[in-house]
């Protein structure tokens, strides 16, 4: 209940949007998301509501991040609040190649903590 | 081997590309999960203490450390525990109650499926349930609004949770519900319960590592009059465990170096202000209140009510909500659960002489047991702190 997941706006109806959740669609309400949102935006979709839109540069490695959170270990935990959260919003589990998009993004890695770590001269 | 005694990542400290369980999600990069690892080893000992001491406060941290087995890797002078993290675990007893209640009175209570189980006095929504009561799971706010549209009957929200979820209630309650909708406020706001756990004489807190989802509301800028206060410096992070091992080592060089800095190592997800327009609705809706938290402490400022301006919308103000008829039929195992001291930072699931045996994720005692997001839960799952 804790991470959200990340869907693709098809449409937008005022305070909700169709939203493609690994391909099939769920309406999610957009009273809280931070910025406007329009179809083909990706947004983070947490107890059926939008928190955030995904900013572009960023859809690739969220996706990804989430493929692999979702795969693995079928008793995992973390993958189970996942895909209920999925499957909460009206979709399945990812296939491993029905993505909504950008499959073929490169694997999430931590590129964000480095620049702090840089910022603070820690060399890792 | 028995659930209790699995040790996740291994005994050996070493990052060898798998974490917990024999399928478990490779880290993408070892190399530099090692190397970070060996910079908080470098770092720890820099500092002059015999113990640091870092509390996360998020159950998907605590999944992603012990899934992982960040604990095996990290040195021995750093305990890394999970504070006041776990909503369903804070929701105190007498809140269970009132909506046990509610539904025992023929009401329609709706919630989030993490709450079903968690023991109130003498039963758990789901044992009301079970004996005939009007409960239902719902995944969302918006989805309990609905179930009131469809039926004439009273339709109470059990509304839990932080601040992720704190916003969807409020913006639901803003929407113009039916009017036979009303919201039972179990909502907590975090912050002011890390100052109440940093400044308890027995639990020891040298920096916090901050949950990046609600900083996804809230922004980082919040944390920073928590770290004056405190005298902690902070560090929002995310959940991959590089994420979590850079959080630590920028965390741990603020420590080591005095400063009370708050430090955002989870920039994809979080700015400095956050989701204004979730802030604004929560804040319009809700105020913050005094209450228990429980078995942690009565904390000032950390309940979330609704407004008198939306008492309209409040379950008790709407409903004489009599728990009387529930209290002092509670289990007495419910007595010895240290769940609080667990939430609390001082005390370890493997503390309790109940752990993996009287009380398991099948047949809870306490809330820690029960949620995804509960400690006790989440280390039944992973096998726990492995022996260094």
């Amino acid at each position: 209940m804790c991470l959200g997941v990340p869907g693709q706006v098809t449409k937008v109806n005022g305070l909700t949007a169709d939203v493609d959740f690994w391909g099939v669609e769920k309406e999610v309400r957009l009273d809280t998301v931070d910025e406007p949102v329009e179809s083909g935006d990706y947004i983070l979709n947490h107890v059926g509501f939008a928190i955030r839109r995904i900013p572009e540069s960023e859809i690739d490695e969220t996706l990804t991040l989430y493929e692999s959170m979702m795969g693995g270990d079928p008793d995992d935990m973390l993958r189970e609040d996942l895909i209920d959260e999925v499957e909460a919003a009206g979709s399945t589990a990812p296939e491993s190649n029905d993505t909504p998009a950008n499959g073929d993004a490169e694997p999430a890695n931590a590129e964000d903590a480095e620049d702090l770590l840089d910022e603070l001269d820690i060399d890792v | 081997m028995s659930d209790r005694d699995r040790v996740p990542g291994g005994p050996t400290g070493d990052v060898t590309g798998s974490g917990a369980g024999e399928n478990a999600l490779e880290f993408r990069d070892p190399e530099k999960a090692n190397a970070l690892a060996e910079r908080a080893a470098e770092l720890v000992a820099a500092i002059d203490a015999e113990q640091v001491s870092v509390m996360h406060v998020c159950g998907s941290h605590e999944q992603s450390i012990a899934k992982f087995g960040l604990r095996s890797m990290l040195p021995d002078g750093l305990e890394l525990r999970m504070g006041p993290g776990c909503p369903v675990c804070v929701t105190d007893m007498p809140e269970v109650d009132e909506a046990v209640a509610l539904a025992k009175a023929g009401v329609t209570v709706t919630t989030y499926g993490d709450m079903l189980h968690v023991p109130g006095t003498s039963m758990s929504l789901s044992e009301a349930r079970d004996a005939g009561a009007d409960v239902r799971v719902v995944y969302s706010a918006a989805e309990a609004v609905e179930i009131a549209e469809k039926v004439d009957d009273e339709v109470v929200f059990f509304a839990t949770g932080f601040e992720t979820t704190a916003a969807p209630t409020a913006a639901v309650i803003t929407g113009g519900p039916p009017e036979n909708f009303s919201v039972l406020s179990a909502h907590k706001y975090v912050p002011p319960a890390m100052e109440v756990v940093a400044a308890m004489p027995d639990t020891e807190v040298d920096g916090f590592l901050a949950a990046g989802n609600a900083a996804t509301i809230t922004g980082w800028g919040l944390f920073e009059e928590l770290a004056e206060e405190t005298e902690t410096p902070i560090t929002v992070g995310g959940f991959e465990p590089l994420d979590i091992l850079a959080g630590l080592v920028a965390l741990l060089k603020d420590i080591r170096d005095g400063e009370r800095t708050v430090r955002n190592a989870y920039p994809r997800c979080v700015t400095e202000v956050g989701n204004e327009p979730a802030q604004e609705q929560l804040w319009e809706v809700f105020t913050t209140e005094s209450g228990e938290w429980r078995g942690i402490a009565h904390i000032p400022d950390a309940n979330l009510v609704l407004r008198d301006e939306y008492a309209d919308v409040s379950a008790r103000e709407r409903f004489d909500i009599d728990t009387e008829p529930l209290s002092g039929t509670g289990s007495s195992l419910v007595d010895d659960c240290i769940c609080g001291d667990i939430m609390a930072g001082r005390a370890n699931p493997t503390d309790c002489d109940m752990f993996g045996e009287e009380c398991t994720p099948e047949n809870p005692v306490g809330a820690c047991m029960v949620s995804s997001e509960g400690t006790c839960k989440i280390w039944h799952e992973y096998g726990g702190r492995p022996d260094l």
